[in-house]
């Protein structure tokens, strides 16, 4: 029972509660990263590190906190957490921090990260938050990934990491630019977003069908409870 | 280059060729969340204007008179303009309340969301420490060039908004496969818009 809570705190996030499919917040940073994997992946990290500790401390805080003015504990909190994120990209991965710019600082008022405080971190323990931290952030990367990927492999027609190119299309492949810009980024979350609503769908007709069939058949008392 | 001309390139490529929503993306959030409906994109984008226009104002003397002086810009700037922004709305909200009621009607509900609009942090950021956007335009703004600034990006806002919203309440009525319903199509919508405002890039040489 106690794995089973922890495990559904840790897989909430990621699909069924997706931050950026289903609950439509984060976005922005989400749209403007996903031009290259590469980016993708370091944001998607600095995001679970973020996360994950702001809601370790909040919810380590909970008791102190008073209810009046605990958004701006949270943000302190959040942009504490930022600024780590912030000098250490600059000073390890320069060309990486010159790439996300200004999306590092925003992290701090990234709805997720405050959303999650406010609506989880805030109302549970510590091993619940960490656990709910890290299941939203990977489900964001994976996000990131995803919409990455896409943009980076039609855009260029190629994928390149740290340098080195992992697999292209070659040079006879006239790459469509307008996917690596910033209308790109809407068509193709608008398209993954689709995907999944078309996957769902598919799953609960299945669903549908299996219950009425076992009904059908009388041996399924209390199916699907 | 003259004074005036200045202040024009400033306020049109904040406005239109960098437009905060579709060639940024910042405070998508808002622009897919509040855009369901014409009055409540007006009081949003009324809101944004005034918050921003104060924000961009404090937090631009808040660098320049005590962060730089005192040689803490780099490491305390994402607290500090977070902090005066999140306080300020709570003070311009309780001071609306009781002096002007019609006012607080109006976009009263949008004024504790702007705390987290990205765009109000952003364009806070942008007037202050110099480097984020690079237009071709030399970067370190005067009082008066930030309010410039501050406008033509909150103008955007308001001006993306308000087109999307009026997509928005016809394509809600579009007869479109089930998947796409709702949110997935008013992505793509907004990519075509998105497009429409690409053509704007090297307007004047910006």
């Amino acid at each position: 029972m106690e794995v089973e809570r922890m495990l559904g705190d840790l897989t909430r996030g990621v699909i069924k509660e997706n931050a950026l499919l289903k609950l439509m917040i984060g976005l922005c940073s989400a749209l403007a990263v996903s031009v290259k994997v590469e980016n993708a992946l370091f944001m998607g990290m600095a995001v679970i590190f973020v996360l994950t500790s702001s809601n370790i401390v909040i919810s380590l805080i909970r008791p102190v906190t008073p209810h009046n003015i605990r958004i701006p504990i949270f943000i302190v909190v959040v942009s504490t957490f930022v600024t780590i994120v912030d000098l250490s990209l600059r000073a390890y991965f320069p060309v990486i921090y010159a790439r996300l710019g200004v999306w590092i600082p925003l992290i701090v008022v990234n709805c997720m990260i405050l959303g999650r405080a406010e609506a989880f971190a805030y109302k549970n323990g510590v091993v619940a938050s960490a656990l709910d931290g890290l299941g939203m952030g990977v489900g964001y990367t994976l996000v990131l990934l995803v919409m990455g990927f896409i943009r980076e492999f039609i855009g260029t027609g190629s994928i390149t990491m740290n340098g080195n190119v992992l697999f292209s299309l070659g040079a006879g492949f006239e790459a469509p630019t307008f996917m690596i810009t910033f209308p790109g980024a809407f068509l193709t979350f608008g398209l993954v977003q689709a995907g999944l609503n078309k996957y769902e769908e598919m799953m609960n007709e299945r669903a549908a069908r299996r219950r009425t069939s076992a009904r059908g058949s009388g041996t399924g008392v209390g199916a699907g409870a | 280059m003259g004074e005036l001309q200045r202040y024009f390139l400033i306020f049109l490529g904040a406005l239109l060729v960098y437009n905060i929503l579709l060639i940024r993306f910042i405070a998508l959030c808002s622009f897919f969340g509040i855009s369901t409906s014409m009055e409540t994109s007006i009081g949003m984008s009324l809101a944004v204007i005034f918050v921003m226009m104060v924000s961009s104002t404090l937090s631009w003397g808040l660098w320049n008179y005590i962060l730089v002086p005192l040689g803490v810009g780099e490491f305390l700037y994402i607290p500090v303009f977070i902090l005066v922004i999140a306080s300020f709305v709570q003070l311009e909200e309780m001071f609306i309340r009781k002096t002007a009621p019609t006012l607080y009607r109006a976009m009263g509900i949008f004024l504790p969301l702007i705390t987290t609009n990205c765009a109000v942090l952003a364009a806070a950021t942008e007037v202050a420490k110099p480097g984020f956007l690079k237009m071709s335009i030399a970067y370190n703004y005067t009082l008066p060039e930030a309010w410039v600034y501050t406008f033509g990006v909150a103008l955007g806002y308001s001006v993306a908004l308000i087109i999307f919203t009026a997509i928005r309440e016809r394509i809600d009525f579009a007869p479109v496969p089930k998947a796409l319903k709702g949110y997935p199509l008013a992505f793509i919508a907004s990519a075509l818009m998105s497009l429409a405002f690409t053509g704007f890039s090297g307007l004047l040489g910006l």
